[in-house]
């Protein structure tokens, strides 16, 4: 059941952040429904025993302080072991805070500086095309990311390039690091400028797994000339009642108290928190 | 050097198609060719350096060999993150080459000047940094970093400089070039103010004064070794830049020189931590800023008194 890797993902985030004393939970916690949906969904094409693989469709995880999420797929997937996950953020582990290419095998690009991704998506994209593969290249956009110029420069060179074979899934919380987007720099309506930028715009509930495939899917199968945009309404910290939609927690770890309350909610184990 | 640049790119884009050429909105005419006769090859990313520079990072991690081009102040200023995190951190196959080194839009002023480029970017890890002067500098170091399988900088002037190297002498990627030998004082150079120092080294000659001149088209990684040797046979040593004093071809050699302990004075020839006054041809800028032949003459002339 893909509900339940997604309940696994969501222990493994918050075990692996646990263990490394850092991390950004609730931007993680928001995208789990999405990279469950991509990855176990029959979405994305790779090989669970090459990393590598040369016709591989390639996420750009573009919101890199979401981490823990892309390291909780890995080690689903078998590219890291769980007593790697567990090495987050410490001394001698590849696993820090933000991705890094080359060290992580799964990771397509580094990021962390916001307004990067897409752009290199991009370029990755246009690769595809000169070499006339049908791999696709997926980017994980946040929404507070939009407000970087980069990603407008991006998207504007998407839509000249005709990448339809560009998806972007657009982590809709409504949440930056000190608060609400709108209140912060007003982005919406967003489906509005991204289809005056050229591209194909969709919206779903991005924790509705089965909605969320049944989008992903239908967007392969498009023949439009465009590149794609999935606009995923989600809840910044979903599944820990006390996270949700609270600014603060974009970078925060839950104290003593506050940790009985998520090892309830996430069904996490004394014992899995030892390992 | 960039028609030199150019002809160069062509002949290798032509031979391997995953090489390909990155513009951002610049090289009207001179990119004509190459757009004609490899199309597929040949990208203009529009007015976005930033951009440009890490779908080129992109294109790199699919095997690609993206040569991008523009204005070298656009490259090394506004797209220094892209370069530093999408290239240069991810150790990506992306050559960056920006043109109007100096103060060659000498008709436009300091936003197209590059004169703090070598400075910013020569701290980068993984980064090599060519600064060729002349065409067979730059034909020998285009190669050079089609070669190389990382990222590589290539600081680029716009004229069309005669060419300083005889027929026999050979441009050695990594290592410096003796251009003219003498016993007083050795003039170390980069880029096309090389042409500029030559000159000043006649000026010298004029006054009894015998100076060496050598080309430093490699600045990163630096051949140590042999500066290290020069700086043993001179007490005065001078660097001549088109560009800032601070953290160039001066502050690399001051580095090194303390690093090892020696005990030479360095002139340092180049923008006084300033940016470049007045308007006009590169040569007039020069002179306006004290950087032509005679000024660098007279700053020699001072220091031997």
């Amino acid at each position: 059941m893909l509900e339940d890797i997604a309940k696994e993902i969501r222990k493994d985030i918050m075990t692996a952040a646990y263990h490394g004393k850092s991390g950004h939970l609730a931007s993680a916690f928001s995208a789990v429904e999405i990279m469950t949906a991509l990855y176990f969904g029959d979405i994305l094409r790779y090989d669970k025993n090459d990393p590598n693989w040369s016709n591989r469709d390639k996420l750009i995880v573009s919101k890199g302080h979401g981490s823990l999420v892309l390291y909780s797929v890995l080690k689903k997937i078998g590219y890291i072991t769980q007593e790697e996950l567990y090495t987050f953020c410490q001394p001698g582990s590849v696993l820090g805070g933000e991705p890094k290419y080359g060290d992580i095998p799964g990771v397509e690009a580094t990021t962390g500086s916001l307004g990067h991704g897409l752009s290199f998506a991009v370029g990755v994209a246009l690769a595809n095309k000169l070499d006339q593969k049908k791999r696709r290249v997926y980017v994980l956009l946040g929404d507070g990311e939009c407000q970087e110029g980069s990603v407008w420069e991006a998207a504007l060179s998407a839509a000249h390039h005709k990448l339809d074979n560009l998806t972007v899934i657009l982590d809709r919380n409504k949440l930056q690091a000190m608060g609400e987007t709108e209140d912060i720099l007003r982005l919406d309506s967003l489906e509005e400028k991204w289809e005056g930028f050229g591209w194909d715009v969709n919206e779903v509930d991005g924790h509705d797994i089965e909605q969320l495939i049944r989008v992903l899917q239908e967007d392969r199968d498009k023949k439009e000339e465009h590149p794609r945009l999935i606009i995923a309404d989600t809840i910044k910290g979903k599944g820990v009642s006390f996270m949700e939609q609270v600014p603060i927690w974009h970078y925060r770890m839950p104290n003593e108290e506050e940790m009985e309350i998520v090892k309830k909610e996430l069904g996490i184990t004394e014992k899995e928190l030892e390992a | 050097m960039r028609n030199t640049y150019l002809k160069e790119l062509y002949a290798i884009a032509k031979e391997d198609k995953n090489v390909l050429s990155l513009v951002s909105d610049n090289g009207m005419i001179v990119y004509d060719d190459f757009r004609r006769d490899m199309p597929e090859q040949y990208f203009n990313f529009g007015i976005s350096e930033g951009h440009m520079v890490t779908a080129a990072a992109g294109m790199a991690s699919c095997g690609k060999i993206p040569f991008a081009y523009t204005i070298g102040a656009f490259l090394a200023y506004r797209s220094y993150e892209f370069i530093r995190l999408d290239v240069c951190l991810q150790n990506l196959n992306v050559k960056i080459v920006g043109i109007g080194a100096g103060v060659t839009y000498g008709y436009l002023g300091p936003t197209h000047h590059s004169t703090e480029d070598i400075a910013v970017l020569r701290c980068l890890p993984n980064l090599t940094l060519l600064s060729p002067a002349t065409p067979k500098e730059t034909k020998r170091l285009v190669h050079y970093a089609y070669e190389i399988n990382g990222p590589v900088y290539i600081r680029l002037g716009n004229n069309l400089p005669s060419e300083l190297y005889g027929e026999g002498q050979e441009v050695i990627p990594g290592k410096i070039s003796i251009m003219r030998e003498g016993e007083d004082i050795a003039i170390f150079a980069t880029g096309e103010i090389l042409y500029q120092a030559i000159e000043a080294a006649e000026y010298l000659h004029r006054e009894g004064i015998e100076a060496a001149v050598i080309s430093v088209h490699t600045l990163k990684p630096l051949d140590e070794e042999c500066v290290l040797k020069v700086a043993q046979r001179y007490s005065l040593l001078c660097s001549v830049e088109e560009h800032s004093i601070l953290g160039g071809l001066g502050g690399l050699l001051s580095e090194l020189l303390t690093a090892h302990g020696c005990g030479n004075k360095l002139l340092r020839v180049g923008f006084e931590d300033c940016f470049a006054k007045g308007y006009g041809t590169p040569q007039q800028v020069l002179t306006a800023n004290k950087l032509n032949a005679e000024s660098i003459y007279q700053k020699i002339m001072q220091e031997c008194k």
